[in-house]
């Protein structure tokens, strides 16, 4: 059977897509036309398109980065396909079915069973209803007026909160991969915490309500009003597999007066073979806007996977005695390349950031810390902390550090702290000859180093966290 | 203590071994029998810290010729977490530091995985705290080691210390103890000789490899042996460590630099 026709057989009903019985392909390349097509299938109101078109006429104008320490070919833009209908996983029958090599990893992983099943594509509402958990959680955010959904459906259902802040953190220009994302994102999430609110549980993308892949161009954005808190968590720890190269997602979190947003994000796209061959190119831009008086944006992240990581999660400190947070741990491994880090822009007063930036490097990899702070003239009596500590496993790998300050207020105190060490033959040794063996050796020193990061992140993501690392860091010790 | 009846737990015939391709140990020969304290003495560069790796398995030193036996199994057939299991132990010369990780969590996983491979019971965090802290009254240690990261910020005294902590925790067969005389002062060189002292019995042995006859004070050996260019050139009992103090390592004479040494005398 040919790849087409199983696409078609595959292909199951969507709502919203029903009468588009012709191609859910649009021709490779972007233009004008690709976006009014994206815009029209989506059924978005005139301001949608608008905000597309204005940021596809941005991008026009711009040029692909070259500042970030990495290395790949150019990309050709036009050689991309910007709108196909929303792929369904092909669903397999049962466990059976699974790549052994998958399985293996969820049995590293420490993956609940039922969840190995969901996460591996078998048909998992055969195995536990995933609909009703979901719809279950649904409802209860409900009863306190919590909107969590797909930024679709809010455009359609909810279009006066995404009008209102879309693009308001991360603007239509505002660097190459978000324009671009503004122009063709096609899905993401939304999350709307109205006033007063804490939000009862931990929000996961895992249970939102829609299921299929949201792309390539992922949008997120998360509003927190007044007084109210979120926690968000982005990510699996299972390996995610897809054969979209290019990833460009925006996220935008906006806090008002009093309100809380911490954004938890465990990456483990797919990084390419042990020879660097694939991978997936991950171009983010992350942003928070602490708003309002008292507000605090955290943002927590694991970054495992990808061929190349390319993303800043940063915090703009507008709001009086308003808080960012950035907490990292990068491994790369293989011929893996990451360049992160954090902005923290601080404009009230007595606002405080800290970043706390751990990488971790093996094989031929090369992994670099980017960061700013800017104490602007209005920041009066800001602070900041940062620590940025590498560690290198073998001789191959590579660790820079690129701190830029700058502070344009003398009232402000900044503090910065680095430091690099090394996974030797001597530590694991010591280990050893106490009867411990490798895998728990490297996963206890893992650990230690990474232990300020992993604090922050939600009890279950710490502990795969974990997991997580010693499995990416497997064999390239001793 | 030297005891005709006992067992020997260490036999090391022949043992030649390369670093980096230059050969640092050119024959070396040595018993080891349990309830004995051996002292291996010589100058910077005679192989002696090379020689208490190598029991231990470190992986930057390759093993060209020679046999080890320990406990009547081939040496060279365990691996370095195996031989530790079966009772080898290295006190560190340079304790390793490990930030992030505490002390208490990293002896309990050595302990525990100790146990578990003697057919013993593993102690839960609660009962392995009272354990440890009753230990470490041995070594005249706080109790706040227990929170701190492994040797981290670890004052000299206070890594080998910790190192003796350990070997209190896992009760080696045989202890080998790389300088750990260096870098102590007389209080903490008293305080660790005589945790030492009390852990040594019948069934186990001890050898100290050190560069200064004052450890030898304290921790009585039963055989001293001299090593010079990777061999043991002179073998003898506990007066030996004197005469070197007293007459430096040239006094040895030229005819036992000649012999093959660590006969048993």
């Amino acid at each position: 059977m040919s790849a087409v026709l199983q696409n078609l057989v595959n292909q199951p009903y969507k709502h919203g897509f029903v009468t588009e019985i012709e191609s859910d392909i649009a021709p490779k390349g972007l233009n004008e036309e690709i976006i009014r097509l994206i815009s029209s299938k989506k059924n978005e109101p005139e301001w949608m398109l608008t905000f597309r078109l204005q940021a596809y006429e941005k991008w026009l104008s711009m040029s692909e980065p070259r500042w970030q320490n990495v290395k790949y070919p150019k990309i050709d833009f036009q050689s991309i396909s910007y709108y196909s209908a929303p792929k369904p996983k092909k669903k397999l029958a049962s466990m059976d079915e699974v790549d052994p090599e998958l399985l293996r990893t969820f049995e590293k992983l420490g993956v609940p069973m039922h969840e190995r099943a969901a996460l591996a594509g078998v048909a998992v509402d055969v195995i536990f209803d995933s609909v009703s958990v979901a719809t279950t959680y649904k409802e209860k955010l409900a009863e306190v007026g919590i909107i969590f959904c797909s930024i679709s459906e809010a455009v359609q259902t909810h279009p006066e909160l995404v009008k209102k802040y879309l693009g308001t953190v991360v603007p239509v220009g505002d660097n190459f991969y978000a324009a671009l994302n503004s122009a063709v994102f096609t899905d993401g999430s939304f999350c709307f915490i109205p006033k007063g609110v804490k939000c009862p549980m931990d929000l996961s993308t895992y249970f939102r309500i829609n299921t299929e892949e949201s792309g390539q161009f992922e949008r997120t954005l998360i509003i927190a009003e007044e007084g109210a808190s979120v926690s968000y968590l982005e990510g699996c720890t299972a390996p995610r597999f897809d054969t979209n190269q290019l990833h460009a997602a925006v996220v935008e979190l906006i806090a008002l007066d009093n309100a809380e947003i911490k954004y938890s994000t465990v990456q483990n796209w797919y990084a390419g073979d042990e020879k660097g061959i694939g991978g997936i190119y991950n171009f983010v831009t992350k942003r928070g806007l602490a708003k309002g008086a008292n507000s605090r944006i955290s943002w927590t992240q694991v970054e495992t996977g990808s061929a190349i990581t390319w993303k800043y999660p940063s915090c703009i400190l507008r709001g009086e005695n308003s808080v960012g947070e950035f907490y990292s741990v990068a491994v790369t491994n293989n011929y893996q390349q990451a360049d992160t880090g954090t902005k923290m822009i601080h404009i009230g007063r007595n606002t405080r950031s800290t970043i706390i930036s751990k990488s971790i490097s093996a094989g031929h990899s090369n992994s670099s810390y980017r960061g700013l702070v800017r104490i602007s003239p209005t920041a009066e009596n800001a602070r900041n902390y940062s620590q940025c500590d590498s560690m290198l496993i073998g001789n191959q790998c590579s660790a820079n550090t690129f701190p830029y300050i700058q502070v344009n207020n003398n009232s402000a105190k900044v503090e910065h702290e680095a430091s690099t060490s090394k996974i030797g033959e001597d530590q694991l040794f010591y280990f050893l000859q106490r009867g411990i063996d490798t895998e728990e050796a490297v996963s206890m020193i893992i650990n230690g180093f990474c232990k300020e990061v992993f604090q922050q992140l939600p009890m279950e993501f710490a502990v795969e966290a974990t997991k997580l690392l010693s499995f990416k860091l497997e064999g390239s010790v001793g | 203590m030297i005891n005709q009846n006992s067992k020997t737990l260490l036999e090391v015939r022949g043992l030649h071994a390369n670093v980096n391709g230059i050969e640092i140990l050119k024959g070396v020969d040595l018993t080891v029998k349990s309830g004995e304290v051996h002292a291996i003495m010589g100058l910077n560069g005679s192989g002696k810290s090379t020689f208490a790796k190598i029991l231990a398995g470190h992986p930057a030193y390759e093993v060209t010729a020679g046999t080890i036996i320990f406990n009547n199994q081939n040496l060279f057939d365990l691996e370095p977490e195996e031989r530790a299991r079966a009772g080898v132990f290295l006190a560190f010369q340079y304790p390793i530091e490990i930030p992030g990780v505490a002390n208490n969590q990293f002896l309990r996983l050595a302990y525990n995985t100790v146990q578990s491979q003697r057919g013993k019971e593993e102690l839960d965090p609660l009962e392995f705290d009272d354990f440890v802290r009753e230990k470490m009254k041995l070594l005249e240690m706080s109790p706040d080691f227990l929170d701190r990261s492994v040797n981290e910020g670890f004052s000299g005294g206070e890594k080998k210390r910790n190192e003796i902590l350990q070997m209190a925790l896992l009760e080696p067969i045989l202890a080998i103890l790389d300088e750990t005389d260096s870098g102590l002062d007389i209080d903490a060189l008293r305080i660790v000789a005589n945790g030492v002292n009390q852990l040594t019995n019948k069934d186990n042995a001890t050898i100290l490899v050190t560069h200064y006859q004052r450890l030898l004070d304290y921790i009585v050996p039963d055989y001293v042996h001299v090593m010079e260019a990777g061999r043991i050139i002179k073998t003898s009992g506990k007066e030996l460590a004197k005469e070197l103090e007293a007459h430096g390592y040239d006094w040895i004479n030229a005819d036992d630099r000649g012999k093959t040494a660590g006969v048993r005398p």
